[in-house]
């Protein structure tokens, strides 16, 4: 690791300032990403600005049909959240496959959406369920919050508070692993929302994307015969040493499929 | 530098640190417990667990300075008075280890696991102890290991 300065933060405010004077500043939450990173040599800020314990970014809510939760909530509080079971069981479900133990026990979903690594399983949620990312400066929605590979649109100094979800009708996530990494090889969210069908897929591309062949397909039919050879352009995913392109589309289709039968209760 | 206070094995240390200093290495070479290892240094094979604050983490993973003010736990606080702790205790009697260097961080893996999850299942074993490899192989034997330390830790077992 490069020299660096540590910095903790007292409030949002604070780290605001200090990164808008300091540039070549970073945020560290977790550290789940940002701390390997440093290891390798990959990023060499002068500060590291920690915002992990502020009392700002905490706390878990369920409130005029939505559940908010803070951006520092770590991912071992979201799948054991009583609240969040109850509202959104899907994401509940989803923040219990994240890496694994030890991880969950830091890493934090405003660490994971800001990051927006392109196998994570946060962003699938969090598009696939049109929620909203609210942060120092504005609300984002979903749709316009990833941008592609680590890419999102967080300005310079713009610091994620909370995400806003709104409460699906019916919602399900399928993920097939990758053995070692634990990261989606493809993971796909199902939801039923009040402005319709919403297919996000994770891990299969250079970034979260909507499928939507599938989503019309879904609004017709809300069954798995509905995915049954629907188009999915290939040319466009990841193609690496643990899979290509076609065998990641199929993987795509098979998530579906069983993010469908979790949603109507069959195995 | 940035100077911390953490409670180690119930002793608190006061120390000036690199801020770039991990929190493995604050544990090894700061205050000599070497019982925390590292093995893979990438955040894959846990070796480093210990708990923070009740919580097991990987301490290669994260700064010291991130850890100040808390309260750590590592393997060299796990048994008391002489006496091994009972998930130590299982490791033991099942040979939940060969070579033993994974050792150390499966064990503070499976304390944290039980702590979730005083009765679990294999699936949940598997699932739970997912953050540590053993290159040994020596799977079979580390879940048997986790299953008589759930009996021994709910007071089932001899």
């Amino acid at each position: 690791m490069y020299s660096l300065s540590y910095v903790k933060a007292k409030s949002l405010k604070e780290a605001a300032a200090f990164l808008a004077k300091n540039p070549e500043a970073k945020l560290l939450a977790g550290g789940m990403t940002m701390i390997p990173t440093l290891k390798q040599r990959l990023a060499r800020p002068t500060h590291i600005v920690d915002i992990a314990a502020l009392p700002e970014l905490r706390g878990i809510a369920a409130k005029g049909g939505r559940l908010v939760i803070g951006a520092g909530t770590k991912h071992h509080d979201v799948a054991t959240s009583a609240v969040v079971r109850k509202a959104i069981p899907a994401l509940a479900g989803l923040a219990a496959q994240i890496g694994d133990p030890q991880v969950r026990n830091r890493g934090t979903i405003g660490g994971s959406l800001a990051n927006n690594d392109p196998a994570a399983d946060y962003p699938a949620a969090v598009l696939g369920l049109g929620a909203t990312v609210v942060t120092t400066q504005r609300s984002i929605a979903a749709d316009d919050f990833f941008q592609g590979l680590f890419a999102t649109a967080l300005e310079e100094g713009e610091v994620i508070v909370r995400v806003e979800f709104p409460l699906p009708k019916r919602a399900a996530y399928s993920k097939f692993h990758h053995p070692a990494s634990g990261y989606a090889m493809a993971g796909v969210f199902i939801a039923q929302t009040a402005g319709g069908v919403r297919v996000a897929v994770t891990g299969a591309g250079p970034g979260v994307f909507r499928w939507t062949a599938a989503e019309a397909a879904l609004a017709e039919s809300f069954k798995p015969a509905a995915l049954e050879g629907l188009p999915l352009d290939a040319s466009g995913l990841n193609d690496d040493i643990h899979a290509d392109r076609e065998y990641r589309a199929n993987l795509v289709r098979v998530m579906a499929k069983r993010a469908l039968a979790k949603i109507s209760g069959k195995k | 530098m940035a100077k911390v206070t953490i409670k180690v094995n119930g002793k608190n240390y006061t120390k000036a640190v690199e801020d770039r200093m991990l929190l493995v290495d604050f544990l090894r070479d700061e205050l000599k417990l070497t019982g925390t290892h590292v093995g893979c240094d990438t955040s894959q094979c846990g070796c480093c667990t210990v708990h923070i604050d009740g919580r097991a983490v990987k301490s290669c993973s994260m700064l010291v300075a991130q850890a100040n003010g808390t309260s750590i736990v590592t393997i060299e606080g796990m048994a008391k008075g002489g006496k091994l702790h009972p998930i130590q205790r299982a490791f033991s009697e099942c040979h939940g280890l060969q070579c033993g260097f994974c050792t150390p961080g499966m064990i503070m893996a499976t304390a944290g696991l039980l702590k979730d999850n005083p009765n679990p299942t294999d699936e949940q074993i598997y699932k739970g102890l997912e953050g540590n490899l053993c290159r040994c192989t020596g799977y079979i034997n580390i879940v048997k290991a986790v299953k008589m330390s759930a009996k021994l830790l709910r007071g089932k077992a001899r």
